[in-house]
């Protein structure tokens, strides 16, 4: 549009300067252009160059401006009041170099003495490479981010099965797809790509199936709408398994030249050995070749696999095809439609129809891309095949103790239709796909002064890999890598502050947070968890001596520390999302960004990055420092910049060599930096047409990805559907494996009952052990598109869209329970009750009651007042799920943690509760709208300005749009 | 001209990405600022100019999920501006932009009543009158770059749910949107004739458009050479 002569000149520009940085909204780290404008934010913008989000924005980007004005910012350090107790509150500054010395001196005994005594645990941050190399350079074992209790077995299915995952690792190829299944997404992770991707879905009339048991947001726009029994995905999964196997269904030639589908294991039932893969002297994987007749490398080009058999090998051992026991076990009655339709409460006659869609998609309406590539054997092919069906799935998956499996599952259900990197399906982001599975082995122990011999998170192949002692017993505080937990990936951050209160495996001295919000949204078991941070031994000390939380806003845990170090906002730093860690790579590029600041820091707070790097210096860390012991890196973009973990691989990809003219590899280009900016602030490094599919097969794109590190070979990635490292563990489990093997029965039937190296179906933990008719309700928790857990409270335009969260449940089940709408229940668990509001929708599984995650908040706390709805009427359903599971004292008289019993992973969706509507007779809220349980309201912070009662923000004075009188007048006769 | 809004009921997530956006840019913008009461206190309340609603429509199992976004329709008969008894309110004849003007509204909520559709909100702090601009200064001005002159919804819209243009033109993207599409108007029978226009939900895709494969039968899977 052309500006007319009768409008005003707008907002003058000549004022305004455009700053481009990467938004933390949330994690889904979209590029963002801010306008700003005296010092004030103006206007903040997607970027529409950035490969992210291509210039939309979400709810909570757009309301950046509210979250920097946010009356829960922290402003200077805190300690606790000495002589006052831990949680009440009281506290009293103290400046950066107090707090420093302080924290320093602290550290530096611990390790110089027992290292594992730090215990260092971080939200969602996306900063993982740092934490944890600095976790690694203290020495402790003892650290972890919060992937345990939130995505981890996404993450470690897909690592372990094809080599890259779902959501940060791996993409549906919405350009391409014809039929897209979501499972069990809430609404975020990821925000703007998903969106985006359902749009080109539709707008090309390819069908969108969602498998959720409610139907809100993504769900709302489906094709079809599955809603499934929450838990039971794996069933409905492996019954269309079924399905096409009967049917033939199958895309053999993807499973013989890119799995291990039909590689040879042992059948020796009740034997060492058994279940393993036949191996020939060299350790390498043997087929059945059907040119020779006989025994060969499965990794050699020139054979022709039998997917299907029982043969002998050489030595005589009785072997079968990978898949000759896949179809076994899925052929099974257990798995036939009809079956699992009483599992998962979908008919099988939509069981049996999704499945043959798929199957009609995939083999029918394929699709070929003409392109020369090379495969893995350097063999010149002239196309890639698509077969276009993807899916995407996230938390309602992986929140389950069955979530590992399920992943699995669905894994296997997209390879036997051969969806796997081909157009159409679903894709790997660079740097994945990765070998299965990447070679980082956990760190074991530490010592004294001496930074980790390998990094604190790893990936176990074998019970060797256990970093247990030599008794067995747990040697990290969470138990991740134990016979608990044996393939934790991501640790427990769950069970945290649970054991290091029991002395269970040890007592801590340190416990380090980074903005995870322990004390109340990311714990299960809140209150308790509260009187644990507060409990002391019989000497009257506290039995965490020490809290040091890092955050930029007042959360509930502030409120727990001792030491409180008070972060930047993500406007006011430095940062990088790297390609060491998870960064924002496409399906067709490798990509990283950074952050810059935009707004000057306006109180006492410094970005925990470069308190980090302050700190490695201090405490004289090896790679933190030069040879004379001094701090080698001035701050944290010095360290991004010039920091190399290999020789010319660093934090960042773009730019680099002497003149940043390498991308990938190079050496350290001290212009780097102003290269990203000028490039706003981020780097896409797009692959060639002949890399862009079959890339766990495709030479031409491994070797690239071996010269930037990705790899560390250029080997085909053979997918795993059937998993020798599972079966290992099950093995040990039976008193079969020839090395570590635990000594508990109930490890013993852990291993052997879910270590299949099969997916399989089993109902999650906390339901073998509830009693359904008591707890009749499946009850979980969404995450609304416009709020990232706990922290949008705090947001004056994203609360005034949600100040409370209600209880969903079906308007049937409500009217039956005589609960009106807007009434109010008490919700029961083996854990304990809730009070809450009750709202009645037509939208979900009959079975299922479910809330707004993280909307509820303690009084005082995040800025609000007194009377906010989130203190007063809205909920945790945390206080009614226990990290231990219920029931009988399986382990020798303790409770086994309420995670996945392979990751880790915590269950929050497992829970199961029973409704009564609240009666004025028995209840002592009786007649008032408040939820229960109540906690003592959280004291202001020292200097605490409480927001105005009215707020009218603008970046300048407006510009009203004059009408005019002869207007006016004239208009006025019509 | 005749400017307004096309909105896809089909893909609209009700992710509230326009209202905020909407929020951010209008609160600095010509109308701004839009001023919230109680912004850390209970019921929190403020003036927006673009609401998303959701619904449910029907009784399960035949029930249907809705997210409805509803800005100023900028109607062609405009009741609001009838009766605006001070002139602040007019529908402009260049492009049919309905605009307030803050200085000379008096906050008598007249236009608020006469609006069937709630587009119209009383600013807690001002106490004038505030309602979708469609983004005048953003649609007309000429420092912002080309493809930016758009309202601030519809830039940000993660769906594309949402697209500008010109009704009178029978070849601007709204036009063509909303005869392929058939773009209903919202509570057409009040005769205020709005323009922005509703792309209904389009029916799900039947299960009959995806084939289901024939039937091979088990017998099928047998092993053939395929070579690595």
């Amino acid at each position: 549009m052309t500006q007319r002569q009768d409008l005003p000149q707008f907002e003058d520009h000549s004022k305004q300067e455009h700053r481009y940085t990467t938004c933390y909204m949330c994690a889904c780290r979209c590029g963002i252009k801010v306008t700003v404008e005296d010092e004030k934010i103006r206007f903040v913008q997607g970027n529409p160059d950035h490969p992210v989000n291509k210039g939309v924005l979400c709810a909570k980007g757009n309301s950046a401006i509210m979250k920097q004005l946010s009356p829960a910012k922290l402003t200077q350090p805190m300690l606790r009041k000495p002589g006052t107790e831990r949680g009440a509150g009281e506290f009293e500054p103290i400046s950066w170099d107090a707090a420093l010395d302080m924290l320093t001196a602290r550290l530096a005994n611990i390790r110089a003495t027992d290292p594992k005594k730090l215990a260092y645990f971080t939200g969602r941050d996306q900063m993982q490479a740092l934490t944890g190399l600095w976790a690694s350079q203290f020495g402790t074992i003892n650290w972890a981010a919060h992937g345990g209790f939130c995505s981890v077995n996404m993450a470690a299915a897909g690592l372990y099965t094809m080599g890259h995952s779902f959501w940060e690792f791996g993409d549906p190829d919405w350009e391409n797809t014809k039929y897209f299944m979501m499972w069990g997404v809430a609404e975020d992770h990821a925000s703007n790509p998903i969106k985006l991707g359902l749009k080109r879905i539709k707008e090309r009339g390819a069908k969108f199936v969602a498998v959720n048991p409610v139907r809100t947001g993504y769900q709302a726009i489906a094709d079809e709408w599955i809603s499934i029994t929450p838990g039971t995905d794996g069933m409905f999964a492996l019954s269309m398994v079924q399905v096409l196997l009967r049917e033939g269904l199958i895309d053999d030639e993807f499973l013989i030249r890119y799995t291990n589908a039909p590689q040879l294991v042992i059948n020796n039932p009740g034997k060492q050995g058994d279940g393993l893969l036949l191996r020939d002297a060299e350790g390498n994987p043997q087929i059945w070749d059907q040119h020779t007749s006989g025994v060969q490398s499965a990794l050699s080009p020139d054979v022709a696999p039998a997917l299907l058999g029982e043969y002998e090998a050489p030595c005589g051992t009785p072997v079968r095809t990978a898949f000759s026991i896949l179809m076994e076990k899925y052929m099974a009655p257990e798995y036939a439609p009809e079956a699992a339709a009483q599992v998962c409460g979908i008919s099988a006659d939509d069981i049996q129809r999704i499945a043959l869609e798929m199957a009609h998609v995939a083999f029918k309406e394929t699709i070929t891309i003409d392109t020369q590539w090379t495969d893995w054997a350097g063999r010149e092919q002239s196309q890639f095949i698509g077969r276009p069906v993807s899916m995407h799935a996230m938390r309602g998956i992986s929140a389950h103790s069955n979530g590992f499996q399920t992943c699995r599952a669905i894994h296997l259900l997209q390879v036997i239709l051969g969806t796997i990197d081909c157009p159409g399906g679903h894709l790997a982001k660079p740097p994945f796909p990765k070998h299965i599975v990447p070679p980082i082995k956990p760190a074991k122990g530490n010592a004294p002064n001496t930074p980790l011999e390998s990094a604190p998170l790893g990936f176990p192949t074998q019970p060797e890999d256990l970093v247990i002692d030599e008794n067995g017993q747990p040697r990290r505080i969470d138990k991740a890598y134990s016979w608990d937990a044996p393939i934790a990936n991501h640790g427990l951050m769950h069970m945290v502050i649970s054991n290091a209160v029991a002395g269970d495996p040890y007592p801590i001295d340190t416990l380090m947070l980074f903005m995870a919000n322990m004390a109340w949204n990311s714990s299960m078991n809140t209150a308790q968890t509260m009187d644990m941070l507060r409990a002391k031994d019989h000497n009257g000390d506290y039995k965490i001596p020490f809290i040091v939380t890092c955050d930029a806003f007042h959360s509930e845990t502030v409120n727990f520390s001792d030491l409180v170090l008070p972060d930047t906002t993500f406007l006011e730093r430095y940062d990088t999302i790297s390609m060491l860690d998870r960064p924002i790579s496409e399906i067709d590029a490798a990509c990283d960004s950074i952050r810059q600041p935009i707004l000057a820091i306006d109180r006492d707070v410094r970005s925990w990055q470069e308190v980090m790097v302050d700190l490695a210096g201090r405490l004289k860390f090896p790679a933190f420092t030069n040879d004379e012991g001094q701090p080698k890196y001035q701050d944290y973009k010095d360290f991004i910049v010039n920091f190399e973990r290999a020789p010319g691989i660093g934090f960042l990809a773009g730019w680099r060599g002497k003149n940043g003219e390498k991308s990938l590899r190079g050496e350290p280009n001290p212009n780097q930096w102003q290269a990203y900016k000028d490039n706003q602030c981020f780097f896409k490094f797009d692959l060639e047409p002949n890399q862009k599919y079959m890339r766990h097969a495709n030479k031409d794109y491994m070797e690239l990805a071996k010269e930037a590190g990705w790899v560390g070979s250029t080997d085909q990635i053979v997918i795993e559907l059937y998993s020798e490292t599972l079966q290992k563990f099950r093995l040990a489990g039976q008193g079969l494996y020839d090395g570590p093997q635990p000594t508990q029965k109930h490890h013993q039937e852990r291993l052997k009952t879910y270590f299949d190296p099969l997916p399989f179906y089993y109902a999650p933990l906390e339901q073998q052990r509830t009693d359904a008719k008591e707890y009749p309700f499946y009850a979980v928790n969404q995450r609304p598109m416009f709020m990232y857990h706990s922290w949008d409270s705090q947001n004056s335009w994203l609360r005034q869209i949600m100040s409370q969260n209600y209880l969903y449940m079906h308007r049937s089940k409500g009217e039956a329970l005589g609960i009106k709408d807007f009434g109010w229940a008490w919700i029961e668990s083996h854990n304990g009750r809730i009070r809450a509001q009750v709202k009645l929708m037509e939208g979900v599984n009959p079975e299922t009651v479910w809330t707004w995650n993280a909307i509820g908040k303690q009084q005082g706390a995040w800025g609000l007042s007194d009377d906010a709805n989130e203190s007063q009427q809205g909920f945790l359903m945390n206080h009614l799920i226990n990290e231990l599971l219920p029931g009988e004292n399986e382990a020798g008289g303790q409770r086994m943690t309420n995670s996945d019993p392979i990751t880790g992973q915590a269950a929050w969706y497992d829970l199961r509760v029973k409704i009564t509507p609240v009666s004025d007779n028995d209840d002592e809220l009786a007649g008032q709208n408040l939820s229960w349980p109540r906690f003592d309201k959280v004291k202001p912070l020292p200097n605490f300005t409480p927001a105005t009662k009215m707020s009218s923000y603008s970046s300048h004075p407006n510009i009203n749009l004059s009408r005019g009188w002869r207007d006016i007048f004239s208009r006025g006769e019509k | 001209m005749k400017l307004g809004l096309v909105i896809d009921l089909d893909t609209c997530v009700g992710c509230h990405a326009c209202g905020t956006a909407c929020k951010q840019w209008n609160t600095s913008g010509t109308i701004g600022p839009l001023s919230d009461e109680r912004p850390y206190e209970k019921d929190p309340s403020g003036s927006w100019l673009n609401r998303i609603r959701t619904y449910e429509v029907g009784d399960s199992p035949h029930s249907k999920t809705v997210n409805m976004p509803m800005s100023c329709m900028h109607c062609e008969d405009a009741a609001c501006v009838t009766v605006c008894p001070t002139g602040a309110s007019y529908k402009r004849e260049e492009d049919g932009i309905v605009l307030i003007d803050q200085d000379k509204c008096m906050g008598c909520n007249l236009c608020s009543w006469a609006c069937p559709y709630g587009a119209r909100e009383l600013d807690p702090n001002s106490g004038t009158m505030k309602k979708c601009t469609l983004c005048v200064d953003r649609i007309y001005d000429e420092q912002l770059p080309e493809a930016e002159r758009q309202p601030a919804c519809v830039l940000t819209c993660p769906t594309s749910s949402r697209v500008f243009g010109d009704f009178d033109d029978p070849d601007s993207q709204v036009s063509k949107l909303s005869r392929q599409r058939a773009g209903q108007q919202l509570m057409p029978e009040l005769g205020y004739n709005p323009v922005n226009t509703y792309l209904p939900p389009r029916n799900p895709k039947q299960q009959d458009q995806i084939k289901v494969s024939a039937v091979q039968g088990i017998k099928q899977l047998v092993n053939r050479i395929i070579n690595r």
